[in-house]
């Protein structure tokens, strides 16, 4: 409602007329000036500036909900609205699965199995909701050409011998699933803009974006004008409007780059303490997140994908719903599967930090 | 911690509301007040209660009304799951030791999961339930509240999409508030996202930004509620080193009476105190439990495991 017309308003003429003559058009032409500009851009004094403030935001709020409406309506849609990873552990610690109209973001190493994870869930999108599937299409965005479809017709075929016996219906799941591949992040946000009228028209059930990072340095190389100074930025309100307006999940990969500073950032009153008892927790290595703090803040669950003590876990890292759990699991010709559906607790620093031990148990 | 007189070290959640009468006074607004009356005034006033009996502790009895409170933190450490506590510990009747309000909660970032508030809402009925045992007994009416959807019911949330649309609600909050008296809480999770998102124009941003705290000021002191703001971190450069701070930028750091942030402290969470005109410096471990905010358990870190 930012680019709400002024004149759709209805504010009482002699404010409309004035604002239309100072060629203040918008709802965010309005509101984005402080007072005293406004004051100045409209010759006016105080009380006609806070009275054309005051009917401009009326107008531009959104509506508000009590949450009881919220959980009603939630429930009217659909039990919540998850799709279920078929992996039990997880699915239980994330309340069912992967949430709809939220951002999850899955990050982790290179090599750990980020992208069999999103090759599964596409598949699980696509599946009939006989069979746990939400019965839709899926958009895959694949940055780094790491799709393949045989490998997830493989997965397919392992992990429900029973669907894909039947006569083409590998065919027809894999022809549900859309495979994108931009060149560059010009390419991507012009086809995020499509998309978002078209998702629903064409039954998109989910969105994956493998990877969120990758994409990122194929823009740093040309800075353009606009909002695309900000690409990242941009791209994070767009996807996250896209979950919430479709109503689907959105799955986004996130690659690591290991830390140049060892003690990791801290608020400038911790520093003293840190110093004496923070040598004991040094880790087989240092990684962070390579999209940064702000993305963090954004996703609404994280899932580090990491290898420490000769396994590979999957940990719960952010979420409003569950604690911070972890699963070890493996990747097996069906995709990946955990060891145990027993979570472990994760506390402390252990709860952000990626872990990536000894590359010879990454090898397949 | 002298501040916080006869407060009992953590356990008990209500020992507010227990000591004060119960009755609060009427806000007093018409002009100029007495330092004297100001401070009979804030010693009537109850307290919103964090959950957390040493969180409440260092904050002075829980979240001030008339004050606008700032609470900041690394990605996951439950900055959220503090404003849905809140939000839902406002509402605690007035006979359990709340201030039996209403709430308004902003959502600028899409992380409301309703599913979680109302866990939280039957977390905080059954504390009030083992806290007042003899009320099991009581009227069927004063039970007839107690129930999780009440508690949602009186949650008003506001989904904020673009920075206009932000400073539209929080313009229009005082007319809001103003057909809704019984509102005693503001809660904007997070302010930052949108202007950290699309504002190039920094001076612009921290002028716009000024402007939206003196209004919520104005508001928590007119219509004698909290408000409170979850920002977000960013890294700084100062002193040749990397450093964690609340996102927005120093000025915006003057808009807010109290700031409490939130991080990790080895394998728990602490809250620590930033900025306060009366309490002490000081910080607190806290823990977030399946019921929602809590004291952290004392020795190991066990967890309600939610189910």
């Amino acid at each position: 409602m930012a680019n709400m017309p002024v004149s759709e308003m209805r504010l009482p003429p002699h404010l409309a007329y004035l604002l239309a003559a100072r060629r203040l058009d918008t709802a965010k032409d309005v509101l984005s000036l402080p007072e005293v500009e406004l004051m100045a851009v409209l010759d006016a004094g105080v009380p006609t500036a806070r009275a054309a403030v005051a009917h401009v935001s009326e107008a531009a709020c959104p509506p508000c909900q009590t949450a009881l409406a919220l959980l009603e309506e939630r429930v009217r849609l659909g039990g919540g609205g998850r799709l279920a990873t078929t992996l039990c552990g997880l699915d239980e610690a994330l309340g069912g699965g992967i949430p709809m109209g939220k951002l999850t973001e899955v990050v982790g190493p290179s090599g750990i199995g980020k992208t069999q994870f999103c090759l599964k869930l596409a598949l699980l999108a696509a599946l009939p909701e006989y069979y746990g599937g939400l019965d839709g299409r899926v958009v895959y965005i694949d940055t780094e050409s790491k799709f393949s479809s045989r490998r997830m017709i493989e997965i397919g075929q392992k992990s429900f011998p029973q669907i894909f016996r039947q006569e083409g219906l590998a065919q027809k799941m894999a022809g549900r699933i859309l495979v994108m591949r931009p060149a560059s992040l010009a390419d991507f946000t012009k086809s995020l803009e499509q998309m978002k009228v078209t998702l629903l028209q064409h039954d998109v059930k989910l969105l994956i974006v493998d990877s969120m990072a990758a994409l990122m340095s194929l823009g740093n190389e040309k800075a353009t004008a606009g909002f695309r100074q900000h690409p990242l930025r941009w791209a994070l309100s767009f996807l996250k409007s896209i979950a919430e307006f479709s109503r689907i999940p959105v799955v986004v990969t996130n690659q690591v780059r290991s830390q140049s500073n060892d003690d990791g950032y801290h608020f400038s009153f911790e520093v003293d303490r840190k110093d004496g008892n923070n040598c004991a927790e040094r880790f087989d290595s240092h990684l962070i997140a390579a999209l940064g703090i702000q993305w963090a803040h954004a996703v609404t669950v994280r899932l580090v994908f990491e290898s420490h003590s000769g396994h590979r876990f999957i940990k719960v890292a952010k979420s409003p719903m569950s604690p911070a759990v972890a699963f070890p699991f493996a990747v097996e010709s069906s995709g990946i599967t955990l060891l145990s559906d027993e979570g472990i607790d994760v506390t402390g620093p252990e709860i952000t930090s990626i872990r990536c031990q000894g590359q010879n148990i990454l090898s397949r | 911690m002298s501040y916080t007189g006869s407060a009992p070290a953590s356990s008990s959640l209500y020992w507010k509301g227990m000591e004060s009468s119960g009755d609060p006074h009427p806000p007093i607004l018409a002009g100029a007040q007495n330092a004297w009356d100001m401070l009979s005034d804030e010693q009537s006033q109850k307290h919103i209660t964090t959950g957390s009996g040493d969180l409440n502790n260092i904050l002075g009895g829980g979240i001030h009304c008339k004050e606008v409170t700032e609470i900041g933190g690394v990605p996951g450490v439950g900055k959220t799951q503090l404003g849905i506590q809140l939000a839902i510990n406002v509402q605690i009747p007035v006979e359990y030791g709340g201030l039996g309000g209403k709430a308004v909660y902003i959502d600028t970032e899409g992380s409301f999961m309703v599913e979680r508030v109302y866990q939280i809402a039957e977390g905080c009925i059954s504390d009030i339930l083992e806290h007042f045992p003899h009320s099991h007994g009581k009227s069927s009416s004063g039970q007839k509240q107690l129930q999780p959807e009440h508690f949602l019911a009186d949650i008003y949330y506001f989904r904020i999409c673009s920075y206009t649309e932000q400073i539209a609600a929080i313009n229009y909050l005082e007319k809001f508030l103003g057909e809704h008296k019984d509102v005693r809480i503001v809660i904007i999770d997070s302010v930052t996202f949108h202007f950290r998102q699309d504002f190039d124009d920094l001076a612009l941003r921290t002028r716009v930004l000024s402007g939206l705290s003196l209004k919520l000021m104005k508001i928590a002191k007119a219509f004698n509620l909290a408000v409170v703001l979850l920002n977000q971190v960013t890294t700084k450069f100062t002193e040749g080193s990397f450093q964690l701070t609340l996102a927005l930028g120093d000025s915006w750091s003057h808009s807010c009476t109290n700031r409490l942030i939130l991080y990790w402290n080895g394998n728990d969470r602490y809250a620590y105190l930033d900025k306060s005109p009366s309490l002490p410096v000081a910080s607190a471990p806290y823990a977030v439990t399946g019921k929602g905010v809590r004291d952290a358990a004392s020795s190991n870190h066990k967890r309600v495991r939610v189910t």
